[in-house]
Protein backbone atom coordinates (compact mmCIF):
# COMPACT_ATOMS: atom_id res chain seq x y z
CA UNK A 1 0.00 0.00 0.00
CA UNK A 2 1.06 3.70 -0.56
CA UNK A 3 1.20 5.34 3.14
CA UNK A 4 -0.43 8.73 2.56
CA UNK A 5 -0.34 9.90 6.01
CA UNK A 6 2.48 8.77 9.09
CA UNK A 7 1.39 9.16 13.16
CA UNK A 8 4.74 10.02 14.40
CA UNK A 9 5.03 8.13 17.78
CA UNK A 10 7.83 9.72 19.33
CA UNK A 11 9.43 13.37 20.27
CA UNK A 12 12.23 15.49 20.27
CA UNK A 13 15.07 15.35 17.30
CA UNK A 14 13.97 11.71 15.87
CA UNK A 15 10.13 13.28 15.31
CA UNK A 16 11.42 16.75 13.43
CA UNK A 17 14.03 13.70 11.48
CA UNK A 18 11.08 11.45 10.56
CA UNK A 19 8.91 14.77 9.88
CA UNK A 20 11.48 15.84 7.18
CA UNK A 21 11.79 12.35 5.67
CA UNK A 22 7.95 11.77 5.18
CA UNK A 23 7.47 15.81 3.63
CA UNK A 24 10.33 14.97 1.19
CA UNK A 25 8.11 11.84 0.33
CA UNK A 26 5.51 13.92 0.16
CA UNK A 27 3.51 11.76 2.87
CA UNK A 28 1.78 13.65 5.48
CA UNK A 29 2.72 13.67 9.13
CA UNK A 30 0.40 14.09 12.85
CA UNK A 31 2.63 14.01 15.43
CA UNK A 32 1.81 12.69 19.18
CA UNK A 33 2.38 15.39 21.96
CA UNK A 34 2.03 14.70 25.67
CA UNK A 35 1.16 17.53 27.53
CA UNK A 36 4.78 18.61 28.41
CA UNK A 37 5.70 18.49 24.73
CA UNK A 38 3.05 21.17 23.19
CA UNK A 39 6.03 23.82 22.51
CA UNK A 40 8.18 21.42 21.38
CA UNK A 41 9.97 21.73 17.66
CA UNK A 42 8.16 18.47 15.66
CA UNK A 43 4.58 20.11 16.87
CA UNK A 44 5.40 22.86 14.65
CA UNK A 45 6.83 21.03 12.08
CA UNK A 46 4.02 18.32 11.51
CA UNK A 47 0.98 18.96 9.65
CA UNK A 48 -1.20 18.35 12.60
CA UNK A 49 -0.38 17.37 16.17
CA UNK A 50 -2.60 15.62 18.84
CA UNK A 51 -2.38 15.44 22.12
CA UNK A 52 -1.73 11.91 23.65
CA UNK A 53 -1.73 12.22 27.54
CA UNK A 54 -0.20 13.21 30.24
CA UNK A 55 3.82 14.58 30.49
CA UNK A 56 4.79 10.79 32.27
CA UNK A 57 5.87 8.87 29.18
CA UNK A 58 4.18 5.55 30.77
CA UNK A 59 0.84 8.05 30.20
CA UNK A 60 1.36 9.49 26.90
CA UNK A 61 3.85 8.18 24.82
CA UNK A 62 3.77 4.39 25.91
CA UNK A 63 0.26 4.54 26.03
CA UNK A 64 -0.13 2.15 23.01
CA UNK A 65 -3.88 2.06 23.07
CA UNK A 66 -3.71 6.11 22.86
CA UNK A 67 -1.01 6.22 20.59
CA UNK A 68 -3.26 3.92 18.12
CA UNK A 69 -6.37 5.60 19.27
CA UNK A 70 -5.28 9.17 18.03
CA UNK A 71 -3.57 7.09 14.86
CA UNK A 72 -6.63 5.61 13.65
CA UNK A 73 -8.94 8.93 14.56
CA UNK A 74 -6.68 11.46 12.30
CA UNK A 75 -6.71 9.53 9.38
CA UNK A 76 -3.45 8.26 9.31
CA UNK A 77 -2.60 4.79 7.37
CA UNK A 78 1.38 4.52 8.94
CA UNK A 79 2.64 4.95 12.70
CA UNK A 80 6.45 5.63 12.66
CA UNK A 81 7.87 4.56 16.43
CA UNK A 82 11.60 6.41 16.04
CA UNK A 83 13.78 5.08 18.65
CA UNK A 84 12.84 4.08 22.30
CA UNK A 85 9.24 4.32 23.60
CA UNK A 86 7.50 2.00 21.33
CA UNK A 87 9.87 1.13 18.96
CA UNK A 88 10.71 -2.20 19.92
CA UNK A 89 7.31 -3.08 21.56
CA UNK A 90 6.34 -5.85 19.51
CA UNK A 91 2.74 -6.03 20.92
CA UNK A 92 2.33 -2.22 19.89
CA UNK A 93 3.58 -3.21 16.39
CA UNK A 94 0.84 -6.17 16.48
CA UNK A 95 -1.50 -4.02 17.01
CA UNK A 96 -0.96 -1.31 14.66
CA UNK A 97 -0.50 -4.26 11.93
CA UNK A 98 -4.21 -5.88 13.08
CA UNK A 99 -5.94 -2.28 12.76
CA UNK A 100 -4.86 -2.39 8.99
CA UNK A 101 -2.22 0.27 9.77
CA UNK A 102 1.43 0.24 8.58
CA UNK A 103 4.13 -0.22 11.02
CA UNK A 104 7.16 1.36 9.69
CA UNK A 105 9.82 -1.27 10.70
CA UNK A 106 9.89 -4.81 10.80
CA UNK A 107 6.89 -7.67 12.06
CA UNK A 108 5.66 -7.74 15.27
CA UNK A 109 6.99 -11.21 15.25
CA UNK A 110 10.64 -10.20 14.34
CA UNK A 111 10.64 -7.02 17.12
CA UNK A 112 9.59 -10.40 19.32
CA UNK A 113 12.23 -12.55 18.24
CA UNK A 114 15.11 -10.56 18.20
CA UNK A 115 14.05 -8.73 21.52
CA UNK A 116 15.08 -11.74 23.41
CA UNK A 117 18.98 -12.06 23.35
CA UNK A 118 19.05 -15.49 24.23
CA UNK A 119 16.93 -15.93 21.12
CA UNK A 120 18.76 -13.28 18.84
CA UNK A 121 21.93 -15.29 20.05
CA UNK A 122 20.72 -18.65 18.48
CA UNK A 123 19.07 -16.98 15.41
CA UNK A 124 23.03 -15.73 14.67
CA UNK A 125 24.62 -18.84 15.77
CA UNK A 126 22.11 -20.65 12.83
CA UNK A 127 22.65 -17.76 10.01
CA UNK A 128 26.85 -18.97 10.97
CA UNK A 129 27.29 -15.25 13.21
CA UNK A 130 29.61 -15.94 15.56
CA UNK A 131 28.29 -14.95 18.89
CA UNK A 132 30.54 -14.32 22.36
CA UNK A 133 31.85 -17.84 23.59
CA UNK A 134 28.54 -18.41 26.20
CA UNK A 135 26.08 -20.28 27.38
CA UNK A 136 23.21 -21.40 24.63
CA UNK A 137 20.25 -19.12 25.74
CA UNK A 138 18.98 -19.21 29.36
CA UNK A 139 21.28 -20.58 32.29
CA UNK A 140 18.40 -22.49 34.08
CA UNK A 141 20.35 -23.07 37.50
CA UNK A 142 23.44 -21.78 39.08
CA UNK A 143 25.66 -25.70 38.57
CA UNK A 144 24.80 -25.18 34.75
CA UNK A 145 26.16 -21.68 34.88
CA UNK A 146 29.57 -22.77 36.56
CA UNK A 147 29.83 -25.93 33.88
CA UNK A 148 29.42 -23.37 30.79
CA UNK A 149 32.05 -20.76 32.75
CA UNK A 150 34.35 -23.03 33.31
CA UNK A 151 34.19 -24.55 29.73
CA UNK A 152 34.36 -20.92 28.28
CA UNK A 153 36.83 -19.41 30.75
CA UNK A 154 36.61 -16.40 33.38
CA UNK A 155 36.00 -13.25 33.29
CA UNK A 156 32.36 -14.55 32.28
CA UNK A 157 29.93 -12.06 32.15
CA UNK A 158 26.29 -12.16 33.35
CA UNK A 159 23.58 -10.86 31.34
CA UNK A 160 19.81 -10.23 31.26
CA UNK A 161 17.92 -11.89 28.95
CA UNK A 162 15.62 -9.02 28.75
CA UNK A 163 18.02 -6.76 29.43
CA UNK A 164 19.42 -2.81 28.04
CA UNK A 165 20.85 0.34 29.15
CA UNK A 166 23.64 -2.05 31.13
CA UNK A 167 21.36 -3.42 33.58
CA UNK A 168 21.49 -6.63 34.60
CA UNK A 169 25.09 -6.83 33.94
CA UNK A 170 27.53 -8.84 36.55
CA UNK A 171 31.27 -9.47 35.44
CA UNK A 172 32.47 -12.93 37.45
CA UNK A 173 36.32 -13.77 37.76
CA UNK A 174 35.87 -16.68 40.01
CA UNK A 175 33.84 -19.14 40.12
CA UNK A 176 32.93 -17.95 44.04
CA UNK A 177 31.85 -14.37 42.33
CA UNK A 178 29.32 -16.41 40.03
CA UNK A 179 27.72 -17.93 43.18
CA UNK A 180 27.49 -14.51 44.42
CA UNK A 181 26.55 -12.40 41.59
CA UNK A 182 24.08 -14.69 39.64
CA UNK A 183 20.95 -14.05 42.17
CA UNK A 184 21.86 -10.47 42.14
CA UNK A 185 21.90 -9.97 38.40
CA UNK A 186 18.68 -12.39 38.33
CA UNK A 187 16.97 -10.02 40.71
CA UNK A 188 17.57 -6.51 39.60
CA UNK A 189 16.90 -8.19 35.81
CA UNK A 190 13.63 -9.24 37.30
CA UNK A 191 12.96 -5.86 38.96
CA UNK A 192 13.41 -3.77 35.85
CA UNK A 193 12.55 -6.02 32.95
CA UNK A 194 9.71 -8.12 34.69
CA UNK A 195 11.96 -11.07 33.94
CA UNK A 196 15.17 -12.49 35.65
CA UNK A 197 16.34 -14.74 32.93
CA UNK A 198 20.14 -14.50 32.04
CA UNK A 199 22.90 -16.00 30.02
CA UNK A 200 26.36 -15.89 30.12
CA UNK A 201 29.21 -14.65 28.12
CA UNK A 202 32.69 -14.77 27.76
CA UNK A 203 34.20 -10.88 28.83
CA UNK A 204 36.52 -9.77 26.58
CA UNK A 205 38.82 -7.00 28.12
CA UNK A 206 39.17 -3.87 26.47
CA UNK A 207 36.23 -4.41 23.55
CA UNK A 208 35.13 -2.48 21.03
CA UNK A 209 31.41 -1.80 20.07
CA UNK A 210 31.18 -2.20 16.52
CA UNK A 211 28.00 -2.18 14.58
CA UNK A 212 26.33 -2.79 11.33
CA UNK A 213 23.47 -0.94 9.59
CA UNK A 214 21.50 -3.13 7.31
CA UNK A 215 18.26 -2.27 5.17
CA UNK A 216 16.10 -5.01 4.23
CA UNK A 217 12.28 -5.07 2.25
CA UNK A 218 11.20 -8.35 3.76
CA UNK A 219 13.28 -10.20 0.94
CA UNK A 220 16.51 -8.44 0.07
CA UNK A 221 18.62 -6.98 2.67
CA UNK A 222 21.69 -4.80 1.66
CA UNK A 223 24.20 -3.43 4.43
CA UNK A 224 25.36 0.42 5.12
CA UNK A 225 28.64 -0.20 6.52
CA UNK A 226 29.11 0.11 9.96
CA UNK A 227 29.64 2.33 13.20
CA UNK A 228 32.07 1.94 16.06
CA UNK A 229 30.03 3.52 19.25
CA UNK A 230 32.95 2.68 22.18
CA UNK A 231 33.04 5.64 23.58
CA UNK A 232 30.27 5.20 26.46
CA UNK A 233 29.45 6.59 29.87
CA UNK A 234 28.03 3.91 31.71
CA UNK A 235 27.02 1.89 28.53
CA UNK A 236 25.80 4.81 26.98
CA UNK A 237 26.76 5.97 23.78
CA UNK A 238 28.08 9.20 23.75
CA UNK A 239 30.16 9.69 20.27
CA UNK A 240 29.90 7.45 17.16
CA UNK A 241 31.61 7.22 14.35
CA UNK A 242 31.51 5.63 10.88
CA UNK A 243 33.08 3.52 9.15
CA UNK A 244 34.95 1.81 12.25
CA UNK A 245 38.80 3.02 11.97
CA UNK A 246 39.85 -0.36 14.20
CA UNK A 247 38.78 -2.70 11.28
CA UNK A 248 40.36 -3.98 8.44
CA UNK A 249 38.82 -3.90 4.61
CA UNK A 250 38.76 -7.62 4.75
CA UNK A 251 37.60 -7.95 8.73
CA UNK A 252 35.35 -5.05 7.66
CA UNK A 253 33.92 -7.00 4.44
CA UNK A 254 33.34 -10.27 6.73
CA UNK A 255 31.37 -8.38 9.49
CA UNK A 256 28.80 -6.89 6.99
CA UNK A 257 28.65 -10.02 5.15
CA UNK A 258 27.64 -11.27 8.62
CA UNK A 259 24.86 -9.09 9.33
CA UNK A 260 23.22 -9.48 5.78
CA UNK A 261 23.03 -13.13 6.78
CA UNK A 262 21.53 -12.94 9.71
CA UNK A 263 18.99 -10.23 8.49
CA UNK A 264 18.23 -11.83 5.67
CA UNK A 265 17.34 -15.25 8.01
CA UNK A 266 14.41 -13.38 9.48
CA UNK A 267 13.22 -12.25 6.73
CA UNK A 268 14.23 -8.58 7.72
CA UNK A 269 12.06 -5.61 6.83
CA UNK A 270 12.90 -1.99 7.40
CA UNK A 271 15.96 -0.31 9.03
CA UNK A 272 17.84 -2.60 11.65
CA UNK A 273 21.29 -2.54 13.89
CA UNK A 274 23.55 -5.69 14.68
CA UNK A 275 25.86 -4.93 17.53
CA UNK A 276 29.37 -6.46 17.48
CA UNK A 277 31.70 -6.31 20.35
CA UNK A 278 35.02 -6.56 17.97
CA UNK A 279 38.24 -8.01 20.16
CA UNK A 280 40.91 -5.73 18.74
CA UNK A 281 43.48 -7.89 19.79
CA UNK A 282 42.53 -11.20 18.32
CA UNK A 283 40.60 -9.34 15.31
CA UNK A 284 37.74 -11.33 16.58
CA UNK A 285 34.09 -9.85 16.29
CA UNK A 286 31.02 -11.54 17.84
CA UNK A 287 26.85 -11.08 17.36
CA UNK A 288 25.55 -9.46 20.51
CA UNK A 289 21.95 -8.29 20.45
CA UNK A 290 20.30 -6.72 17.30
CA UNK A 291 18.22 -3.44 17.27
CA UNK A 292 15.13 -3.79 15.53
CA UNK A 293 14.56 0.38 14.87
CA UNK A 294 16.49 3.17 13.58
CA UNK A 295 19.06 4.45 15.57
CA UNK A 296 20.19 7.53 17.36
CA UNK A 297 23.55 7.18 15.51
CA UNK A 298 22.26 6.39 12.17
CA UNK A 299 23.20 9.89 10.85
CA UNK A 300 27.16 8.65 10.65
CA UNK A 301 26.44 6.10 8.32
CA UNK A 302 24.00 7.94 5.94
CA UNK A 303 26.96 10.37 6.01
CA UNK A 304 29.16 7.82 4.85
CA UNK A 305 27.00 6.11 2.04
CA UNK A 306 24.27 9.12 0.93
CA UNK A 307 21.52 6.69 2.18
CA UNK A 308 18.60 8.43 3.77
CA UNK A 309 18.17 5.62 6.35
CA UNK A 310 14.44 6.89 7.70
CA UNK A 311 13.20 7.84 3.87
CA UNK A 312 14.11 4.39 2.36
CA UNK A 313 12.90 2.72 5.89
CA UNK A 314 9.12 4.66 5.38
CA UNK A 315 9.33 3.10 1.40
CA UNK A 316 10.01 -0.17 2.02
CA UNK A 317 7.00 -0.27 5.09
CA UNK A 318 4.74 0.58 2.07
CA UNK A 319 5.52 -2.43 0.10
CA UNK A 320 8.20 -0.87 -2.10
CA UNK A 321 11.32 -2.71 -3.16
CA UNK A 322 14.76 -1.67 -1.60
CA UNK A 323 15.84 1.72 -4.05
CA UNK A 324 19.46 -0.07 -4.22
CA UNK A 325 21.22 -2.76 -4.30
CA UNK A 326 24.37 -3.44 -2.31
CA UNK A 327 26.55 -2.79 -5.15
CA UNK A 328 25.38 0.31 -4.99
CA UNK A 329 26.33 1.14 -2.21
CA UNK A 330 29.32 3.04 -1.52
CA UNK A 331 31.45 3.74 1.41
CA UNK A 332 33.41 7.16 1.04
CA UNK A 333 34.84 9.25 4.03
CA UNK A 334 34.68 9.34 7.67
CA UNK A 335 31.65 10.64 9.56
CA UNK A 336 31.39 11.72 13.50
CA UNK A 337 28.20 12.20 15.62
CA UNK A 338 28.58 13.72 19.33
CA UNK A 339 25.06 13.38 21.27
CA UNK A 340 24.49 16.87 22.54
CA UNK A 341 22.81 16.28 25.87
CA UNK A 342 21.53 18.77 28.71
CA UNK A 343 23.92 17.58 31.53
CA UNK A 344 26.58 19.37 33.06
CA UNK A 345 29.92 17.62 32.34
CA UNK A 346 31.27 19.60 35.30
CA UNK A 347 28.63 18.09 37.96
CA UNK A 348 28.87 14.82 38.02
CA UNK A 349 26.68 15.30 34.33
CA UNK A 350 23.77 16.31 36.06
CA UNK A 351 20.85 16.84 34.21
CA UNK A 352 19.57 20.03 33.56
CA UNK A 353 16.29 21.04 31.82
CA UNK A 354 15.85 24.80 31.54
CA UNK A 355 15.34 27.11 28.78
CA UNK A 356 17.43 27.76 25.74
CA UNK A 357 17.97 31.67 25.85
CA UNK A 358 20.03 31.45 22.80
CA UNK A 359 21.64 29.36 20.31
CA UNK A 360 23.97 29.50 17.02
CA UNK A 361 24.07 26.45 15.26
CA UNK A 362 27.59 25.49 13.62
CA UNK A 363 27.47 25.08 9.19
CA UNK A 364 29.62 24.81 6.63
CA UNK A 365 30.41 22.18 4.62
CA UNK A 366 30.27 18.97 6.10
CA UNK A 367 28.18 19.68 9.26
CA UNK A 368 24.95 18.83 9.92
CA UNK A 369 22.90 19.20 13.13
CA UNK A 370 19.85 17.15 13.61
CA UNK A 371 18.01 18.97 16.58
CA UNK A 372 15.31 19.82 18.74
CA UNK A 373 15.93 23.08 19.95
CA UNK A 374 14.98 26.43 18.84
CA UNK A 375 15.68 29.43 20.70
CA UNK A 376 12.90 30.27 23.47
CA UNK A 377 12.52 26.16 23.63
CA UNK A 378 12.19 25.01 27.43
CA UNK A 379 13.45 21.50 27.37
CA UNK A 380 11.37 19.60 29.73
CA UNK A 381 12.55 17.61 32.71
CA UNK A 382 10.70 14.84 32.00
CA UNK A 383 12.06 12.53 29.05
CA UNK A 384 16.03 11.66 28.05
CA UNK A 385 18.59 14.41 27.92
CA UNK A 386 19.16 14.32 24.14
CA UNK A 387 19.06 17.81 22.81
CA UNK A 388 20.38 17.21 19.23
CA UNK A 389 23.17 15.37 17.40
CA UNK A 390 25.84 17.22 15.77
CA UNK A 391 27.64 15.02 12.89
CA UNK A 392 30.72 15.89 10.43
CA UNK A 393 31.78 14.43 7.68
CA UNK A 394 35.24 14.68 5.90
CA UNK A 395 37.35 12.89 3.28
CA UNK A 396 39.40 11.04 6.38
CA UNK A 397 39.21 10.66 9.97
CA UNK A 398 41.68 13.37 10.71
CA UNK A 399 40.33 15.78 8.92
CA UNK A 400 37.11 15.05 10.80
CA UNK A 401 38.23 15.27 13.77
CA UNK A 402 39.25 18.54 12.69
CA UNK A 403 35.79 19.30 11.74
CA UNK A 404 34.43 18.34 14.59
CA UNK A 405 36.69 20.84 16.78
CA UNK A 406 35.60 23.72 14.59
CA UNK A 407 31.64 22.91 14.75
CA UNK A 408 31.81 22.68 18.26
CA UNK A 409 33.15 26.13 18.56
CA UNK A 410 30.78 27.59 16.36
CA UNK A 411 27.79 25.60 18.78
CA UNK A 412 26.55 28.10 21.39
CA UNK A 413 23.52 26.99 23.31
CA UNK A 414 22.92 28.83 26.20
CA UNK A 415 20.37 28.70 29.06
CA UNK A 416 21.44 25.24 30.18
CA UNK A 417 24.50 23.47 30.32
CA UNK A 418 25.61 21.22 27.39
CA UNK A 419 28.13 18.41 26.85
CA UNK A 420 29.29 20.15 24.23
CA UNK A 421 32.84 20.85 26.04
CA UNK A 422 32.90 17.16 26.97
CA UNK A 423 33.29 16.75 23.23
CA UNK A 424 35.53 19.73 22.48
CA UNK A 425 37.60 17.99 24.81
CA UNK A 426 37.96 14.61 23.40
CA UNK A 427 38.05 15.36 19.72
CA UNK A 428 41.48 17.13 21.14
CA UNK A 429 42.55 14.51 23.11
CA UNK A 430 45.71 12.22 21.45
CA UNK A 431 43.78 8.81 22.51
CA UNK A 432 41.20 10.08 20.72
CA UNK A 433 43.15 11.06 17.78
CA UNK A 434 44.92 7.72 17.57
CA UNK A 435 41.67 5.75 17.73
CA UNK A 436 43.14 3.87 20.38
CA UNK A 437 39.90 3.66 22.54
CA UNK A 438 37.36 0.63 24.37
CA UNK A 439 34.06 0.75 25.69
CA UNK A 440 35.51 1.31 29.10
CA UNK A 441 38.10 3.92 27.84
CA UNK A 442 35.93 7.57 28.86
CA UNK A 443 35.09 6.50 32.45
CA UNK A 444 39.00 5.82 32.72
CA UNK A 445 40.02 9.22 31.08
CA UNK A 446 36.95 11.29 32.71
CA UNK A 447 37.99 10.38 36.13
CA UNK A 448 41.85 11.67 34.75
CA UNK A 449 40.40 14.78 32.91
CA UNK A 450 37.49 16.23 35.02
CA UNK A 451 35.78 19.10 32.83
CA UNK A 452 35.96 22.65 34.74
CA UNK A 453 32.69 24.61 35.60
CA UNK A 454 34.01 27.04 32.90
CA UNK A 455 33.74 24.36 30.41
CA UNK A 456 30.60 22.65 31.38
CA UNK A 457 28.20 25.50 32.07
CA UNK A 458 26.45 27.99 29.69
CA UNK A 459 28.02 31.58 29.75
CA UNK A 460 25.84 34.30 30.67
CA UNK A 461 24.11 36.30 28.01
CA UNK A 462 25.55 39.51 27.69
CA UNK A 463 23.63 42.42 26.93
CA UNK B 1 0.88 25.14 65.21
CA UNK B 2 2.39 26.16 62.07
CA UNK B 3 1.80 25.16 58.76
CA UNK B 4 4.53 25.04 56.23
CA UNK B 5 4.35 24.64 52.34
CA UNK B 6 7.45 22.99 50.95
CA UNK B 7 8.13 23.26 47.45
CA UNK B 8 9.41 20.63 44.90
CA UNK B 9 13.26 21.37 44.87
CA UNK B 10 13.50 20.45 41.08
CA UNK B 11 11.12 20.20 38.36
CA UNK B 12 10.41 16.15 37.32
CA UNK B 13 8.04 13.49 38.08
CA UNK B 14 7.54 13.03 41.64
CA UNK B 15 7.56 9.66 42.83
CA UNK B 16 6.18 8.93 46.67
CA UNK B 17 7.97 5.46 47.05
CA UNK B 18 11.24 3.60 45.56
CA UNK B 19 9.81 1.50 43.37
CA UNK B 20 5.94 1.00 42.11
CA UNK B 21 5.57 -2.05 44.50
CA UNK B 22 7.20 -0.36 47.66
CA UNK B 23 5.08 1.68 50.36
CA UNK B 24 5.01 5.54 50.33
CA UNK B 25 8.47 7.09 52.18
CA UNK B 26 5.67 8.95 53.80
CA UNK B 27 1.82 9.13 53.98
CA UNK B 28 -0.77 11.93 55.73
CA UNK B 29 -0.07 12.44 59.73
CA UNK B 30 3.62 10.58 60.02
CA UNK B 31 6.12 12.35 61.99
CA UNK B 32 8.83 13.28 59.62
CA UNK B 33 12.28 14.02 61.19
CA UNK B 34 15.17 16.22 59.31
CA UNK B 35 16.81 14.30 56.95
CA UNK B 36 14.09 11.81 55.88
CA UNK B 37 13.02 10.90 52.66
CA UNK B 38 9.76 12.14 51.70
CA UNK B 39 9.45 11.11 47.68
CA UNK B 40 11.99 10.75 44.91
CA UNK B 41 11.80 13.68 41.53
CA UNK B 42 12.90 12.34 38.46
CA UNK B 43 14.46 14.79 36.01
CA UNK B 44 15.27 13.03 32.96
CA UNK B 45 15.90 9.63 33.87
CA UNK B 46 18.04 10.56 37.21
CA UNK B 47 16.17 10.53 40.40
CA UNK B 48 17.04 12.74 43.31
CA UNK B 49 15.72 12.16 46.44
CA UNK B 50 13.29 14.84 48.61
CA UNK B 51 15.00 15.17 52.09
CA UNK B 52 12.97 17.17 54.46
CA UNK B 53 14.88 20.12 56.19
CA UNK B 54 12.92 20.17 59.35
CA UNK B 55 11.16 17.70 61.46
CA UNK B 56 7.11 18.18 61.94
CA UNK B 57 4.09 16.18 60.70
CA UNK B 58 3.49 15.39 57.07
CA UNK B 59 0.02 17.00 57.02
CA UNK B 60 -0.93 16.48 52.75
CA UNK B 61 0.50 16.37 49.72
CA UNK B 62 -0.33 18.87 47.14
CA UNK B 63 0.47 16.14 44.49
CA UNK B 64 -0.04 12.10 43.66
CA UNK B 65 2.59 10.22 42.88
CA UNK B 66 4.14 10.57 39.08
CA UNK B 67 2.34 13.80 38.73
CA UNK B 68 4.76 16.25 36.98
CA UNK B 69 5.84 19.19 39.09
CA UNK B 70 7.60 22.46 38.48
CA UNK B 71 10.61 23.25 41.03
CA UNK B 72 8.69 25.79 43.15
CA UNK B 73 5.47 24.01 43.26
CA UNK B 74 4.15 23.43 46.35
CA UNK B 75 4.79 19.85 47.38
CA UNK B 76 3.23 18.93 50.82
CA UNK B 77 2.29 20.90 54.30
CA UNK B 78 4.27 20.61 57.23
CA UNK B 79 3.08 21.00 60.76
CA UNK B 80 5.90 22.14 62.73
CA UNK B 81 3.97 22.08 65.99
Amino acid sequence: MTIRRIFVANRGEIAVRIIRAARELGIGTVQAYSAADRDMLAVRLADTAVPVGPAHAKKSYLNKDAMLKAAIEHGCDAVHPGYGFLSENADFAGMVEDAGLVFIGPKAETIRAMGDKATARIMAARAGVPTVPGSEGRIEDPGEALRIAESIGYPVMIKASAGGGGRGIRVAASPADLDRLIPQASAEALAAFGDGGLYLERFVPRARHVEVQILGDGENVIHAYERECSLQRHRQKVWEEAPAACLSPAVREELCASAVRLAKSVSYRGAGTLEYLYDADRGDFFFIEMNTRIQVEHPVSEMITGIDLVREMIRVAGGEKLSLSQDQVRLGGHAIEVRINAEDPAMGFRPAPGTISALSVPGGMGVRFDTMLYQGYSVPPFYDSLLGKLIVWDTDRPAALRRLARALDELKVEGVPTTAALHRALAGDPQIQAGDVHTRWLEGWLETNPLTPEQGSPLPLTA
Amino acid sequence: MAIKTIQAPLPGTFYRSSAPDKPPFKTEGDKVAAGDTIGLIEVMKTFSPVVAEEAGTLVAFHVDNEDAVMAGQPLYDLDEG
